[in-house]
Order: structure tokens, then sequence, then C-alpha cells
């Protein structure tokens, strides 16, 4: 099924839409949140003692930012401005994210809310949450 | 298909070693560039690139920014969602000679580069007058 872009030779809406078809096809069991894609960049990563969440939020005021965990879910929010544009300035290329955004990632059922720590650093925001003392592996000695 | 690879290998030889990174797979970081009567200033976003793993270089005519990752992972880590999943960023813009390569001056900040490329001196703008006869 290939959907046509109203402007049938804007090629690269078809070239983006080609791309999402097939991520779609390739991907066995998207996310109900979609493509996860979009400002900031995350990647989420775990150790057997946390589980580490990196967001990738260049050029921000730490203070700025809204970091919440409730009901399993991590929200990363905030604002981002750019520089103000000259006047009589020309934009020859504007790719960079800008105004406020807000992603969600679904944490694992083992981890202690209470026991998170975030860092601000390089412009990437690295959030570690502790697993609960009673999913942490443990070795158990023989009698 | 030998001829092809061997072909390959030439090219990758004639290259200079210290230029061989640019062989490596790098991500493109997203730019804005701004121009004024004096010159041009670019932003790019380098998230996850501590200042001295930053490098700039000027060269016949092309400026590339080349940026490499370093994230504190805890050890034995495995990532279970990667959207940021190589380790460098690579980017080159082609510089127009009007442009004054040698003055280049550039900041860097919480993964954000800002780069200030003023125009030679003798081309900074000038009204012209137009009489009327």
């Amino acid at each position: 099924m290939m959907h046509r872009s109203p402007f049938p030779r804007d090629l690269y809406a078809e070239l983006s839409h080609l791309q999402r078809e097939m991520q779609q096809a390739f991907d066995v069991s998207p996310s109900i949140r979609g493509m996860a894609r979009g400002f900031p960049a995350m990647n989420v990563g775990g150790t057997p003692r946390s589980v580490d969440i990196y967001a990738f939020v260049p050029g921000i005021d730490p203070a700025t930012l809204d970091v919440q965990i409730e009901k399993g879910v991590l929200t990363v929010a905030g604002e981002r401005r750019v520089a103000d544009i000259p006047e009589k300035a020309t934009v020859h290329i504007d790719e960079r994210a800008v105004g406020s955004f807000r992603r969600v990632v679904t944490l694992p059922d083992d981890i202690d809310p209470n026991a998170v720590e975030a860092k601000y650093r390089d412009g990437v925001l690295h959030i570690s949450i502790a697993r609960k003392e009673a999913a942490q592996p443990r070795r158990i000695t023989i009698q | 298909m030998n001829n092809e690879t061997a072909m390959n290998k030439e090219t990758a030889d004639i290259t200079n070693p210290a230029d061989s990174a640019r062989n490596e797979a790098a991500m493109l970081p997203p730019v804005d560039v701004i121009e004024d009567a004096n010159g041009i200033t670019l932003y790019a976003d380098l998230p996850g690139v501590p200042k001295d793993k930053l490098s700039l270089h000027v060269e016949g005519g092309n400026l590339s920014i080349e940026g490499e990752l370093a994230l504190d992972m805890p050890e034995g880590m495995d990532a279970t969602h990667a959207e940021v999943s190589l380790p460098r960023y690579r980017r080159v813009f082609t510089l127009s000679k009007e442009l004054d390569a040698d003055k280049v001056s550039a900041e860097f900040n919480q993964g954000v580069l800002k780069l200030r490329i003023p125009k030679v001196a003798h081309l900074q703008p000038r009204k012209v007058e137009i009489r009327v006869a």
C-alpha cells in the first residue's frame, strides 16, 4: 500500500514516506508511542544494578529541564531556544530543533523510583535509576 | 568483483592516513547557518562530544567538523534502545571565496558549536551609488 503525497513531485516527501513504510514493514512490534524519533534523541541501556537513559539535549540550561517518573514512565520535557536572528540576516540552513519538547520512556518494573541520579554534561542528560535490591542478582552460598 | 576490491583498496591508500577516520560511518549533526553583511554564523548540535574530542579543519576551501562521542556508561551496560548509534559526528561544508577562512572563530558549549566565519575585509558591504545621467 503506497500513499501519494498531495504534491506528487515532492521527492523528499515521497522518500520519507517510503522510509516510514519500510520501517513499519520491518519493525516487528512498533511502539504505541510511534516511531520513537524526535527531539531529544534517546538511548536506553541497563546493567543488573541500574537502568540508564541518555537524552541528547545540547545547549540547554539543565535547570529548565523537567524530568519526572510517574507510574513506571519517565518523562523528559523542556524548551529549547536558539539565538535570535539579527536583522537583515539570511537563514541558509535551519535544521536544529527549536521550541518545547517532551519525550516519554517506559521503565522496567524492577526500578526504584527513589534512587535516581541525573547529570548533564556535554549536552547529554544522563539519568541513572537503580534497580530494587530484591531484583539484583545475588550469589547463593551452598552450605 | 576482485578488480573492484583492488581498486577500492588503492583509493583508500591514496588518502592521507590522518584522514582514515573519514571512511568510518558517522552521524550528520543538524546545523543552522545564518548569513549577515559581515560573515556567516554556523551552529551545530554535537551532544555527547567533549571539548577535546571536537576537531575543526579548514582545508582547500572546505570546512570540516568532526566530533567523537564520549558518554560515561556504567560497566557492562547493554543498550536496549539506541537512536544515537554511531560513535562520531562528521559534516563538511564548502566555503565560498569571499569568506575569510583564516579568521574562523569557534565556541563550544554543552554540545553546541558556534562558528563565526567573517567575510574578507575588502569585500564587506559598500553601498553602490547609482548616478542618474
